[in-house]
């Protein structure tokens, strides 16, 4: 078990020390996300809607694409030079191998997140700073639920035609649920209701992670072994 | 016409019986039709367009009956790795589809007189409308594989996900808000409508039931036929 662990730490450390030496993939999903902020802030009629009232699904439109730019390249990298059968090969469990591609996938989106956010309080002149904490937690539940299904579907549409295209279509409907907790949830914290408003959508969108998590490592194996 | 024995006559003698009770099932949605319109009472309120009603619940009730088998299957095929297990996942994903689409289009057309508006952003409207979106992206994700173990495993994976995703959707899209009627038939207390209407949608269910069922057999024989073909033709 520990074992397992630890190779699931060492595969998630080994994608992200080489998306931190390229850097290119991390720096065009940070400017893919504030051009999505962008489009965003010019999509609406300035005289009828205010920036505040986009505010929350800006938000969490913009980091549901830019996760899916992340996990479209999860596994692609892994194709080059069949490095996903060097993986397989390895002496570790399969469900290492998915803890490990999830780690690295969602800590490339918490990183675009981090940077987007700044960016979007400022761009929908946002007061975030009251709600951070809230928005934080609301961040890490409702991605960790869809980069943890995304993660098992990247691993398959790489090997289609059309991956690019496969991936959303696949996806979406799994975004759905923790995107609308994570907008009502968003909603609420901008409007400076009361914690006890949202404890209802936070506990669906946990009891999302645990049960897509698990799912996710129960089917994984099914999905790289031939 | 195969002959007994042949690697290709499971499959044809499959389509051939599921083309019959299709058949059946379909000479008798006219006789549905005929009740329907002919022989129920007018809803008072919502007037003629409630006819729509004897076909948009039976098609509901199927897509739904059918993507829990496409999960149920999947999973078992996961487990066995029998490949008829996946051609029967397949078919029916295709006829569950095809009745949700069904599903979609008599929705509109009966909300259109009665909500006001073609279309709501309601939660069990919304639901059914992903479920649509999700079995048209395993479709999808089937024709973009070409290798038959991989096609099994990776949409039976995506069947399986989807199956228990069914739920979460239902609770969001439900505490997001719904204005769907309530349910008339399966509720704790007696079914609120008249008698002839209850008969009239029963016996719409049992028909549509079957010519689901119709479907997917024949679907299912064109599938082993198919398999059993490309295996001939490789030896």
């Amino acid at each position: 078990m520990r074992d397992a662990i630890v190779a699931a730490f060492a595969i998630a450390g080994k994608d992200l020390r080489a998306e931190l030496r390229s850097r290119t993939a991390l720096v065009s999903a940070l400017v893919f996300a504030a051009l999505i902020l962008v489009v965003f802030s010019f999509s609406r009629d300035p005289a009828r809607l205010a920036p505040a009232d986009l505010a929350p699904s800006a938000l969490w439109i913009t980091f549901a694409f830019a996760a899916m730019t992340a996990l479209n390249r999860a596994f692609s990298v892994e194709r080059e030079h069949a490095a996903l059968d060097a993986l397989l090969l390895a002496p570790i469990p399969r469900e290492s191998i998915y803890l490990g591609k999830l780690l690295g996938n969602l800590a490339f989106v918490f990183a675009i997140e981090a940077v987007t956010l700044p960016l979007f309080a400022v761009f929908f002149n946002a007061r975030i700073g009251a709600s951070l904490g809230g928005l934080a937690l609301t961040s890490v539940l409702a991605t960790t639920g869809f980069v943890a299904v995304g993660t098992v579907f990247s691993a398959m549409t790489v090997r289609t035609r059309f991956a690019e295209l496969m991936l959303p279509v696949l996806l979406l409907p799994f975004m759905i649920p923790p995107l609308i907790g994570a907008v009502q949830v968003t909603v609420r914290l901008f409007a400076d209701r009361p914690l006890s408003e949202v404890v209802g959508w936070l506990r669906l969108l946990a009891v999302y992670d645990v049960v897509f998590v698990t799912l996710s490592l129960v089917v994984f194996p099914s999905v790289v072994d031939e | 016409m195969t002959s007994p024995g042949h690697p290709l006559e499971p499959g044809s003698r499959l389509t051939r019986v599921g083309m019959r009770i299709a058949l059946v099932a379909l000479v008798a949605l006219a006789a549905i039709y005929y009740f329907a319109i002919w022989r129920t009472p007018t809803e008072a309120s919502q007037g003629f367009a409630q006819k729509i009603f004897y076909l948009h619940v039976p098609a509901a009730w199927n897509a739904l009956l059918v993507f829990s088998v496409v999960g149920i299957v999947s999973a078992l095929y996961l487990w066995l790795k029998d490949a008829r297990l996946d051609h029967f996942a397949a078919a029916a994903a295709e006829v569950g589809v095809v009745f949700s689409a069904v599903m979609l289009t008599t929705g509109p057309l009966w909300g259109k007189p009665v909500w006001g508006a073609w279309w709501q952003w309601d939660a069990r409207l919304t639901l059914t409308l992903f479920l649509f979106f999700l079995y048209v992206g395993y479709l999808s994700l089937r024709s973009a594989l070409h290798d038959p173990a991989e096609r099994a495993r990776f949409s039976a994976v995506v069947a399986i996900l989807g199956l228990v995703l069914v739920p979460f959707v239902h609770l969001s899209v439900y505490l997001f808000r719904t204005i769907h009627p309530l349910p008339v038939v399966l509720k704790p207390s007696a079914p609120s409508l008249p008698g002839s209407m209850l008969e009239v949608l029963l016996f719409s269910l049992a028909v549509h039931t079957l010519l689901a069922l119709g479907f997917i057999i024949a679907r299912y024989g064109l599938l082993r036929t198919e398999a059993a073909r490309i295996g001939e033709r490789n030896g």
